[in-house]
């Protein structure tokens, strides 16, 4: 199977991935810690939460996040593509610890380091898997 | 001035199926979204050779795509139902980890990927991390 290595703009783009999905995970987290609680005997209350500043905001980044992840999966596999917002995970203890002011406990970070470690291996090998190029169709075949 | 809400934290069976609700409705989401990219082409080069407007074209005539957008859809409202009752540091690791596992087993089946020890290995990895996360 031969390497497929990534231009600069495919690194990009797999940074967007990255850094897209836990800032719009901490802003819907940040919404949704100052709406009541929602039960499942009130659904609607999770449309309404949908059109609060917070909430529309993490939408706006995980729309980012969607086209740029939309891109990645056009020309790599998807148990490539999804290592790359692992590093968001520390990303999002960061901001939940500076920012939202959540306690991290050592078994956390250690968990985190180990999931990062983990989907870092999975980066190292190649981006796409090798298939045989596609055989003409039988009836496009000219017969002498 | 509001005034932030503060959850009670559920207990662990109910933590864990609304992490599951994540973790499966995205698996399927993210497994049917990459086969529609896959039978779309890379987007970098239609948007490079027709530009744009093609590109968006490509992607939104896709059936598959729209099955995938259903689930990530039902994937969302799930976490925006888990993050109204656990801390985001718990959610959004756990379920991003566990997709990752799962998408591995679902891409190998699936989609056909060559999912080799390395990426096996690192699932493991993942598994311990999550444990660890959840503890």
């Amino acid at each position: 199977m031969s390497r497929h290595s990534l231009s600069p703009h495919q690194y990009l783009i797999l940074a967007l991935v990255s850094v897209c999905a836990p800032l719009g995970d901490t802003c819907l987290s940040r919404g949704m810690t100052r709406v009541p609680a929602v039960s499942l005997s009130h659904p609607g209350a999770l449309v309404a939460a949908v059109f609060t500043p917070w909430i529309a905001a993490g939408i706006a980044l995980l729309i980012g996040f969607f086209a740029s992840y939309l891109t990645a999966l056009s020309w790599a596999d998807l148990t490539f593509v999804l290592p790359a917002t692992a590093f968001g995970n520390v990303i999002v203890a960061l901001l939940s610890r500076f920012w939202l002011h959540e306690a991290i406990s050592l078994e956390r970070w250690a968990g985190i380091v180990l999931i990062t470690l983990g989907v870092g291996f999975i980066a190292q090998g190649p981006s796409l898997t090798e298939r045989p190029a596609p055989q003409p169709k039988a009836d496009a075949v000219e017969v002498p | 001035m509001t005034v932030p809400f503060s959850p009670v934290q559920p207990g662990v069976w109910t933590a864990t199926a609304m992490i599951a609700a994540i973790v499966l409705s995205s698996t399927a989401g993210e497994v049917l979204t990459a086969a529609a990219m896959k039978s779309v082409g890379d987007l970098d080069e239609i948007r490079a050779h027709s530009g744009m407007k093609s590109a968006i074209r490509a992607v939104i005539t896709c059936p598959l795509f729209f099955a995938g957008v259903f689930f990530l859809a039902l994937a969302f409202f799930a976490l925006l139902f888990a993050l109204n009752h656990l801390n985001l540091s718990l959610v959004a690791p756990a379920s991003a980890s566990l997709t990752l596992v799962t998408n591995a087993v679902a891409g190998k089946i699936f989609l056909k990927e060559n999912v080799d020890r390395r990426r096996w290995a690192s699932a493991l990895f993942v598994c311990i991390g999550v444990y660890l996360l959840a503890h």
